[in-house]
């Protein structure tokens, strides 16, 4: 294989961070508030009540300004793979391509289609239609959420493929496997849910805020019943998931789940950290932290539900451990390094067509086939991803997560005592609250994608042998490219929004 | 049952139906040259109006279509988009970023806030319309002239013109193609207003429409002319039994002339194109887009059908022969052709909903107290 430039893959990983995080603050967005659209304008249809069809109208705008900078950043992001992964996608194009393709064929047409009858529709079609088109723009974009998640989960657990030497790439042998992996259903319920308490949260801080200036108190107060019940209802469906991710990663990718608990020496009856601070310095020992809250056990019984089980820490996973049959990084990378070895070999007896020694190079090659990836590592602690990064993003995920279970808790109480304007706190806690939202639900991909390093396919493929060949001056200036325009874009959407909040639902 | 399909048959049903959704896309681009159109036809705010609300409920189609063509090509074609994209590198970057500046200007182009004033947007959606589709265009056209890309043992792609794709457009044959698009998307375009406008007291405003539609295949012809022709005397990238690529005198000639059908497609489409003019441009008929829709999509078909079918290289290099691409070696395996296959099968149910929705939306031709509404883009 070629030279790698680490200076390009450097780039290459920025710019998908830029992007996929830009596209990230408008997709929670559109995730759950076109089911809180759907709620609103069935209790219109229900109840034929205008007041309802103003609600729907007015939440409706503001998905519609979302929802045109969501699809402007997210189309980057399918042809990113090619320009910048050009290696990854000739390696795995034939698992990685289908769902995307997938994606296109059944949940971004109805997407596209039924969302302009949402917004011009309503003059045009019968109320029934109408409705319908609003459920089908719900159902269309968390299905196309499906697809890009199963994309991404095959790449955190990849499964139900095999390596083919002749082609020297990965290639998909069974598509139920890839579609119902455990890490894909787990993925795909715990992003959505934790999408729906963003959009819970964003309709609830408009709401508050009308509610602190007292205007259009009525409808904010019937808004924020629906998102508080729907964002209280998805807090404890995100715990679960949540808890069902651990769970898979224990298998799946235990040195991340070692990473995002700090955990550097495995034991026995391992504590959960609940909150703590990292030492910022190299790690002296097996204490990483400077000071920590520590829950005995619980760690062991969310990762193996077994509370007296062992959980291995980061130094068991890189040097190894035999009491436990873990084996060490330097072991795998020996046989990596074996297997591309013998995969050249394969290839050039191939070329002079000797059968024999074509035979002999891929039987070896088959021995060692499942450690290939780590023939790429430098050393054996590569394999240790960003830990403070991940700690740090896991925790401040998981403790928002328990935060606004209680305060949708606290607002559902005091909505339907209708004490809430009484106590101007809770109204400023809220207009705040949906800015954590936004912290938490970018924290939660910083834990699945750094997490995850130095794998771009978990255990083969390292994420700096996956990029193009081209120099890192192009990817350098596309990176600026996208910055300077995104910000722009987000900026004019910002501006457009809270005109519209301040023009209100009333004149809508 | 498909499973037991042979893989040849497999990659050349992914080969037409990739073709069918790129020339879906061609049609659908009536969008982007009703978007070109606007400051020349569009001389008060509302036919502006008009024109952007017109198109706007009918952009993401062709948006959508654009992601899915792409995302077809990833799913049955992995080598031909590892290899274009990740080396023709700036020009699907340029590509792209005229369709990241258009998704938001029908939203954003009226409502107060927006930052960049409503002419910035309409400029954003002219740049979407004239330098994305030709860029498109000269895109397509390597598929004929060629590009400068090598691929090692490892299938991996390197670029050997420093422009990095952009040279495409240097080429009279790629611009030509290019520009012949960005004209018939304008004729597309103008079909399609004419189509779903109400211009009731507005004859002025329909002539120039109408105009329009004819000026555009004029301005077209010669583009297409030197397109067809060049076509029919250049060599082309021809493969033998054994894989082997070269370069054979009047390929495309040759292709057309062993697949009948496929001329057919053409003259037809090119008929169909025409005659679409005729009912828009010449006579007062509102039914011209779908002449010349369908006709742009048979013509799409011929185009694809010609550069990947009978022996031929799709997506050719210049540099390196036996690096160039056809179906057969830059397919996924045959378990995700069939697979993908299955996926296909609902299609027919896409296009039948979208069909119906399009009749809903349209029924009624758009008037001018439709803009005036608050909803309005």
């Amino acid at each position: 294989m070629n030279q790698i430039d680490l200076n390009m893959v450097d780039w290459a990983r920025a710019q998908f961070a830029l992007t996929s995080m830009y596209h990230w603050i408008f997709v929670p967005l559109t995730l759950g508030l076109s089911f809180l659209c759907a709620f609103y304008e069935s209790l219109y249809v229900r109840t034929g009540k205008e007041e309802w069809k103003k609600i729907t109208k007015f939440w409706m705008t503001l998905f519609g300004i979302n929802f045109a900078i969501g699809v402007a950043t997210g189309i980057i992001l399918e042809f990113e793979f090619g320009t910048n992964w050009s290696n990854y996608s000739w390696m795995v194009g034939d698992i990685f391509g289908a769902p995307l393709a997938v994606e296109g064929i059944v949940a971004f047409f109805i997407e596209a289609t039924f969302f302009a009858v949402m917004f011009f529709g309503w003059n045009r079609v019968s109320k029934g239609a109408h409705l319908f088109s609003t459920w089908m723009v719900a159902i269309g974009s968390n299905l196309s959420a499906l697809w890009i998640l199963v994309a991404n989960s095959w790449m955190q657990h990849p499964v139900g493929m095999a390596f083919n030497p002749d082609t020297a790439r990965f290639e998909m042998r069974n598509f139920w496997e890839v579609l119902f992996s455990p890490v894909a259903v787990s993925k795909f319920t715990h992003a959505t849910s934790s999408s729906f308490i963003v959009a819970s949260l964003f309709v609830i801080m408009i709401s508050f805020w009308y509610l602190l200036k007292g205007r259009h108190a009525a409808m904010a107060k019937k808004s924020i019943l629906v998102a508080a019940v729907f964002g209280l209802l998805s807090c404890l469906y995100a715990g679960l998931t949540g808890d069902e991710s651990a769970y898979v990663n224990a298998s799946t990718q235990p040195m991340k789940l070692a990473a995002y608990e700090g955990l550097y020496a495995g034991r026995t009856n391992a504590d959960l950290v609940a909150v703590g601070v990292l030492n910022p310095g190299p790690v002296a020992g097996d204490d990483p932290f400077l000071f920590e809250i520590k829950i005995p056990g619980l760690l062991s019984l969310l990762a193996n539900r077994d509370s007296s089980s062992f959980v291995p820490g980061i130094k068991d996973l890189v040097y190894g451990n035999p009491g436990q049959n873990i084996v060490g990084v330097n072991t795998k990378m020996e046989r990596g390094k074996m297997a591309i070895a013998d995969l050249a070999g394969f290839k050039t007896a191939k070329k002079q067509g000797d059968a024999a020694g074509e035979a002999a190079a891929l039987q070896k090659f088959n021995a060692n086939k499942d450690y290939l990836g780590y023939g790429y590592l430098a050393k054996a602690e590569d394999s240790i991803p960003p830990v403070h990064t991940t700690f740090y993003a896991f925790h401040i995920m998981v403790i928002l997560g328990c935060f606004f279970t209680f305060f949708f808790l606290v607002v559902l109480y005091m909505g339907c005592k209708d004490s809430l304007q009484r106590n101007p706190w809770i109204l400023k806690l809220g207009v705040i609250t949906f800015f954590l939202g936004m912290l938490a639900s970018q924290a939660g991909w910083i834990v699945a994608e750094v997490g995850r390093q130095p794998w771009v396919i978990q255990n083969f493929l390292p994420t700096n042998v996956a990029t193009s060949n081209i120099s890192a001056g192009n990817v350098q200036a596309t990176f600026f490219m996208f910055l300077v325009l995104f910000t722009l874009l987000l900026l004019a959407e910002v501006r457009i929004m809270l005109k519209q909040i301040k023009i209100g639902p009333e004149e809508v | 049952m498909i499973g037991n399909l042979d893989y040849a048959v497999l990659q050349q049903i992914w080969w037409i139906l990739a073709s069918v959704v790129g020339s879906l896309f061609l049609f659908l681009t009536f969008v982007q040259g009703g978007q070109t159109l606007l400051w020349q036809i569009g001389r008060t705010e509302q036919e502006k109006s008009l024109v952007i609300n017109s198109l706007g409920t009918k952009w993401e189609l062709t948006f959508t279509t654009l992601v899915l063509f792409g995302g077809a090509l990833f799913a049955a074609f992995p080598k031909f988009y590892a290899t274009s994209f990740g080396g023709a590198y700036w020009v699907w970057i340029l590509i792209l970023f005229t369709f990241i500046v258009q998704a938001v200007s029908y939203e954003y182009r009226k409502k107060p806030g927006n930052l960049l004033g409503a002419s910035v947007y309409e400029l954003f959606l002219f740049i979407n319309g004239s330098v994305g589709i030709l860029l498109i265009g000269a895109a397509v056209g390597t598929f004929f002239t060629g590009s400068n890309f090598t691929l090692n043992a490892y299938n991996q792609v390197k670029w050997t013109n420093p422009l990095m794709g952009l040279e495409a457009a240097f080429s009279l044959f790629n611009l030509s193609l290019g520009l012949f698009l960005v004209f018939n998307a304008r004729v597309l375009g103008a079909m399609y207003l004419v189509n779903n406008i109400d211009f009731k007291g507005m004859a002025d405003f329909e002539a120039r429409v109408r105009k329009a539609c004819l000026m555009n295949l004029i301005y077209a012809l010669p583009f297409l002319l030197y397109v067809l022709v060049s076509l029919l005397v250049m060599d082309g990238f021809g493969v033998d039994k054994n894989g082997i690529v070269s370069m054979v005198p009047y390929k495309y000639l040759g292709n057309l002339l062993a697949m009948p059908q496929v001329l057919g497609l053409l003259l037809l489409g090119l008929i169909l194109v025409i005659w679409g003019v005729v009912l828009t441009g010449i006579k007062s008929s509102d039914k011209g887009i779908w002449f010349g829709g369908l006709g742009t999509v048979l013509v799409g078909l011929a185009v694809f059908f010609t550069a990947g079918f009978h022996d031929t290289a799709f997506y050719p290099s210049k540099a390196d022969l036996q690096s160039s691409l056809t179906i057969y070696n830059a397919s996924s395996t045959h378990y995700t052709l069939t697979v993908m296959t299955y996926v296909a099968l609902v299609i027919p149910f896409v296009l039948a909903y979208i069909a119906w929705v399009w009749r809903q939306m349209n029924a009624k031709k758009l008037n001018i107290d439709d803009v005036s509404e608050n909803k309005a883009y």
